[in-house]
């Protein structure tokens, strides 16, 4: 039977009905970019093609034991992405993927070839053997290497490294760190480290699954209105407690408020570790009640360990969306937080079409679309940081009260209701002023981020780019890729670019940056150059007209 | 059993700590006990869980503060901020794995020496599912082989009961994955703590407007809370 595939469907009709039918031809592809329909990127997207991503899907699975050796080095070697933590004198800490025995011997490998050039007083920075980059970094007593076949930049993957390294200072501070190994350079810091593996490996993951926080190193707010916002701040800096260092309410891994000491900023790459344990790995949410955590900020101060009181808002059991049932009866593990009254429908979604310019898309549409997984996304923690060790008490006082307040002024309501509405669709955002308003913007995704206040925002991921298919994993990883070549050449040494339009075959993107934000976007690869320009154009206004609701500029103060 | 109603029974706080081996199985003891729920491969405990469960008596009502401390020897020397005051603790084992109860021991000792003097302490030997014992297999029908076939046994129970007797100390052997026993160890020390060392509430603001009801209900003497403090040896 012949079918030539002459009519493609979008979306996810495509994926659907054209499936393995619709191999694509160079001669349609050409044809496509005369095309005038917006064509999404990465569309080529099938299963069990050759390319570059074949097979990322099963990246994350684990390596089973109940196989042979040979098998399971086969699976080991097709990973694209490993990290590795040995000790200079040789002794295995962490891979992400296999255990320490059956790569042991490439673990050897690995310290043979470090120590001989950090013998040379020459060490050791990088090499590429074949599609894979290797990236080395020396640490004090440790070696960090992370090998690649996903193309991110030297620079990118030192940043992924150092981020492991951070945890690893996180869970045992630098003095404790030295003293290990001054006292017994074969020290084997696998005890030390017991119980952290998790945590470096939801690290490692959330880099191979390509993390726009760790790529712009900036942070993700929850959109809220800016009087909103304040006045959260407000309540939370009246219940604040005399220990505490900083606070914060953090909304499915975005921030919402923080209070902090004057002379005290927030570092994002602390941040990032305090986020990758509360919403990457599972540590801390799977026993419920509320926990109190040492650990060290190693941006804040890496000599010694703060103390992180965090608890979880319990889900509204009137919660209709079916998510709820997940979780029966954990009301009680906080059983000073009285019940949670129905919430008003009406008034937050008043508030959620105020808080935006373009008329709202329809909230059933999106929630109904929704994988479950993410109802993660929607999680509510209060986080509050001291130094006392024994302030557990006054802090869970503290956030007693918080909680009480924001519930009763409403404001625990409009935050999960600004969760649950998720990212602006990109087709929501165009300006007002613009007389093209109703012009569809072109572009598929962006990156923003504003510099001086150190956070990005970005739309939805959804519908291309999210779920738990494989084209779509794929697609997202793709995307990621995009913007990690973007940010590595407008950010290589020298270079001083301010603009780079770039088309692909199956992209088109385009990055732009100013003393005040960096933008990058993707588009299909039939956009043109004037379409790119002119989406960038309206993000940047969008984002200028929305700054004080998409970003959190100074926060509260005490 | 979280509910007792309107029940006007005395209400009192008991601090719990549960100490042990990393992955015996306490945060997993916790859970049963609190959620009546299991995960399995659950993530290792970072630092400390805080969890309240109550737990009802024929003549009263107490409510469990418990502490769940992560096992890892690095958290060790934290221990002494949880177990300080403490009025019972949960010292966990493996049952598949010896060297747990060495640690046990350790924990033990450790709380004579430093706890305060009239702490009551429960031996529990985790993961009897895991044995040939048809109680610890029985419930859902997935009972291991017979004949020691499957059995991962490798502390027995004559063993870890001499040493509790010898102690003082109560002992269970459960399983928070079947929930066998569980429930058990949390009545058995709410039935053990003396009644003289019970106090109606933590500290100041920490009580509930329905815990000072009953308070007020029941004439429960107001200095046993200093009681309990002067009885702590550090």
């Amino acid at each position: 039977m012949s079918f030539a595939p002459t009519l493609r469907p979008h979306g996810d009709l495509a994926s659907l009905v054209a499936g393995s039918l619709n191999r694509k031809s160079r001669a349609w592809n050409l044809l496509r970019s005369q095309s005038e329909t917006v064509i999404q990127p990465f569309e080529g997207i099938e299963l069990g093609m050759s390319g570059d991503l074949a097979g990322f899907e099963r990246e994350f699975d684990e390596i089973p034991d109940n196989t042979t050796d040979d098998v399971r080095l086969a699976l080991w070697h097709s990973k694209m992405k490993h990290y590795m933590i040995l000790s200079s004198a040789g002794k295995p800490i962490y891979s992400r993927h296999g255990d320490l025995s059956l790569i042991n011997s490439s673990m050897g490998v690995v310290q043979t070839i470090i120590s001989f050039y950090e013998g040379q007083k020459d060490p050791l920075l990088g090499f590429t053997a074949g599609n894979a980059r290797f990236v080395i970094t020396t640490e004090g007593p440790l070696y960090f290497v992370a090998i690649s076949r996903l193309g991110e930049s030297d620079a990118q993957l030192r940043s992924q490294l150092d981020a492991l390294y951070m945890q690893i200072l996180s869970t045992l501070t630098l003095p404790t760190l030295k003293n290990i190994f001054v006292h017994r350079p074969s020290t084997d810091l696998r005890k030390p480290l017991e119980g952290t593996e998790s945590l470096l490996s939801s690290l490692a993951d959330s880099f191979t699954k390509g993390s726009p926080s760790a790529l712009l190193g900036a942070l993700e707010c929850l959109k809220l209105r800016k009087s909103q916002r304040h006045s959260i701040n407000n309540i939370f800096l009246k219940n604040r407690a005399d220990k505490l260092l900083y606070g914060l309410i953090v909304a499915g891994g975005k921030l919402v408020s923080v209070i902090r000491p004057r002379k005290h900023s927030l570092h994002p790459s602390d941040l990032q570790l305090i986020f990758n344990m509360l919403f990457e790995s599972g540590s801390i949410k799977a026993g419920g009640g509320e926990s109190w955590i040492p650990l060290c900020l190693p941006a804040f101060n890496n000599r010694g360990y703060l103390y992180m009181y965090v608890s979880f808002f319990d889900k509204p059991d009137d919660e209709n969306d079916g998510d709820s049932s997940h979780h029966p009866a954990r009301s009680h593990a906080t059983p000073s937080i009285p019940e949670e009254p129905p919430e008003g429908e009406e008034e937050s979604s008043e508030t959620r079409s105020n808080s935006t310019s373009a008329p709202p898309p329809p909230p059933s549409s999106s929630s109904s679309s929704r994988p479950s997984p993410q109802s993660a996304d929607e999680e509510i923690a209060i986080i509050l940081i001291s130094a006392d060790k024994e302030s557990f008490f006054s802090l869970k006082e503290m956030r007693d009260k918080l909680a009480l307040s924001l519930q009763k002024s409403g404001y625990l309501s409009l935050i999960r209701s600004a969760c649950r509405q998720g990212r602006p669709k990109i087709s929501s955002i165009s300006t007002s002023s613009s007389s093209t308003a109703h012009q569809e913007i072109q572009l598929s995704h962006f990156l923003y981020k504003s510099r001086a206040n150190v956070q990005f925002c970005m739309p939805s991921l959804e519908p291309h780019f999210s779920g738990w298919e494989p084209e779509r994993q794929i697609a997202r990883r793709k995307l990621m890729s995009v913007y990690h070549q973007l940010h590595a050449s407008m950010h290589a040494k020298h270079s001083h670019l301010k603009v780079l339009h770039s088309v692909g075959e199956d992209v088109a993107s385009l990055a732009w940056i100013t003393p005040v934000f960096e933008l990058y976007c993707v588009a299909g690869p039939n956009a043109s150059r004037a379409a790119m320009t002119q989406g960038a154009n309206r993000v940047v206004q969008w984002a200028k007209k929305e700054e004080e609701r998409l970003f959190i500029i100074g926060g509260g103060v005490f | 059993m979280a509910d007792s109603g309107n029940a006007p029974k005395p209400s009192s706080s008991v601090k719990l700590v549960l100490l042990g081996e990393a992955a015996v199985g306490k945060s997993s003891l916790v859970l049963r006990f609190v959620n009546n729920d299991f995960q399995e491969n659950k993530e290792p405990t970072i630092g400390a869980a805080f969890l309240t469960q109550k737990c009802n008596l024929p003549t009263r009502t107490i409510k469990f503060e418990i502490w769940d401390t992560a096992g890892q020897e690095r958290f060790a020397s934290l221990a002494p901020m949880y177990y300080r005051n403490a009025q019972a603790a949960l010292v966990v084992y493996d049952l598949t794995k010896p060297t747990s109860l060495v640690k046990a021991k350790h924990w033990v000792a450790e709380l004579q020496r430093q706890a305060s003097p009239g702490i009551v302490i429960a031996l529990v030997g985790n993961k009897l599912d895991l044995t040939n014992d048809e109680a610890g297999s029985g419930g859902d029908g997935e009972s291991p082989g017979v004949d020691g076939e499957g059995d991962a046994r490798k502390v027995t129970t004559d063993e870890a009961k001499t040493y509790a007797d010898e102690e003082g100390l109560l002992f269970f052997e459960t399983s928070a994955k079947t929930g066998y026993n569980v429930t058990e160890v949390f009545t058995a020390i709410a039935n053990a703590i003396p009644e003289t060392s019970l106090k109606t509430a933590r500290g100041p603001g920490a009580a509930h407007a329905a815990a000072r009801s009953e308070e007020q209900r029941v004439n429960l003497n107001g200095a046993r809370d200093q009681n309990a403090k002067d009885g702590c040896a550090c």
